[in-house]
């Protein structure tokens, strides 16, 4: 397993594997979206925690069509179903790559981010942790929807369709966290909600994951 | 006599061949007295004016779009369990039609909106959880569009309505913790106090009997077609081989 883990990282990090991608586009939202609004100091730092969330599902999305695919395309996915270690850890193993390389690059930068959005310093530790419990469920539940869509040719569209719905109430909670530290308010309840949903979906969803991925190599 | 037998699809296309006819002509009989007595045979409210009188399209139609989608729940869960094909086909079947009742919730709800609250569209937790549901069933459509073997269409797409009932549950939780609402309580409830007042309730009643008795001819409807066209195309390919 942890063979598989570092195999998935390396693959991730080497040239063509898309590592930097989520994380350059991730820094692009947040240039883009003051130069859409304009440069209001108030307004940035009001819509600051929902642009950094939804920038971060965006970026999610991006590396999520090649978690399952490219080991369909060569064949490492039926010798990956057919090994003694259960799918559904694989499942989980893959997430957890996935999310070395996307969500916890995202959580380190997100702070400097919200600095360019002239988030207020009360927010900032909010921030960390809400990245840092959330972003786990952006890549468990993106491999959910990368697994139902692995025996598709073109399913990159499709892949956004179904996974974008499932990232509402991350997205909902996970903003409010940092909504409320900014305003210097006890975020702890939403907070909890995030970890919630996070634990739940890793506990749960590999299994419907590692059920779908079963139903496409049939 | 049980209901597994119309697992079986001659059982199940003679049975609904029979009852279909009846059930549309009760649809539109509960339809046509309801809608025409809710809307030219009632009063006008004290505070909304004729305006109250879109409750008898707006009720039934977010009723049975919710409706749609735990039948659609049901019905994945049994052909993930019993891999009955007939199951499968009416899960299918009823999604459209279920997206097609949230459009018209979402619809009418604008158009009582605009005169009454000032707006087409509020970010209200129901409102909302409503536009998400949309969502979730044009994921659900498109992935039975996109997957050709008809079987793996139905494993996959059974599998998505299980997970996409659970996060649509907690997004619709999620929405009221995130937004105070707009939207009025429940119009319907077992507590006489509660609901809208007798004059508009009955009329209301028969015009949700209706949209049942429509969803459900709607749906057998589109489950014959279903099964014909599966037929079909086993034929063609049997035309083919041989």
């Amino acid at each position: 397993m942890i063979s598989l883990l570092m195999r998935d990282i390396t693959l991730a990090m080497r040239a063509g594997g898309g590592f930097g991608l989520g994380l350059a586009f991730f820094l692009l939202v947040a240039v883009l979206v003051p130069l859409g609004v304009g440069p209001d100091p108030i307004t940035l730092a009001k819509i600051a925690p929902g642009i950094l969330w939804v920038g971060a599902l965006l970026a999610c999305l991006l590396s999520l069509d090649r978690l399952f695919a490219l080991d369909a395309e060569d064949g490492s996915l039926d010798l990956l179903a057919t090994a003694p270690v259960p799918l559904e850890a694989v499942v989980v193993i893959k997430s957890l790559a996935h999310w070395l390389v996307t969500g916890l690059p995202l959580t380190v930068i997100a702070p400097a981010l919200g600095l360019l959005l002239n988030l207020p310093t009360s927010g900032y530790p909010w921030l960390v942790a809400a990245f840092g419990l959330g972003t786990p469920a952006l890549s468990v539940i993106g491999a959910f929807g990368a697994a139902l869509t692995v025996g598709l040719k073109r399913g990159g569209l499709l892949l956004s369709l179904l996974v974008l719905p499932l990232y509402v109430p991350t997205l909902i909670f996970g903003a409010e966290v940092i909504r409320r530290g900014a305003l210097g308010l006890d975020a702890t309840t939403p907070l909890l909600f995030l970890a919630g949903i996070t634990l739940g979906s890793t506990a749960l969803l590999p299994i419907a994951s590692a059920a779908a991925i079963r139903v496409n190599l049939r | 006599m049980s209901i597994w037998e119309y697992a079986n699809p001659k059982k199940f296309m003679q049975t609904s061949g029979i009852v279909l006819p009846w059930v549309s002509a009760l649809a539109a009989i509960c339809l046509i007295i309801g809608l025409t007595w809710g809307f030219f045979f009632t009063p006008d409210a004290v505070n909304f004016g004729a305006t109250v009188k879109i409750i008898y399209l707006h009720v039934p139609s977010a009723m049975m779009a919710i409706n749609a989608w735990v039948m659609m729940l049901i019905a994945s869960l049994i052909w993930l369990i019993r891999r009955h094909h007939v199951s499968a086909l009416a899960a299918k079947a009823a999604a459209p039609v279920g997206l097609t009742m949230t459009l018209i919730a979402l619809l009418t709800g604008a158009i009582w909106g605009e005169p009454m609250w000032g707006t087409w569209w509020a970010w209200d937790p129901r409102l909302t959880s409503f536009l998400i549901l949309t969502l979730f069933y044009l994921g659900y459509l498109a992935l039975w569009q996109a997957v050709d073997n008809p079987d793996t269409a139905a494993d996959l797409t059974s599998v998505l309505c299980i997970v996409g009932s659970v996060f649509a549950l907690l997004s619709r939780y999620a929405v009221n913790f995130w937004n105070q609402g707009l939207h009025q309580g429940a119009s319907l409830s077992m507590d006489a106090k509660d609901h809208v007042s007798n004059i508009y309730y009955i009329p209301l009643l028969i015009s949700i009997a209706g949209f049942i008795l429509l969803f459900l001819s709607l749906v057998l409807l589109r489950t014959r077609t279903e099964i014909r066209s599966r037929r079909l195309a086993a034929l063609l390919l049997r035309e083919r081989i041989a």
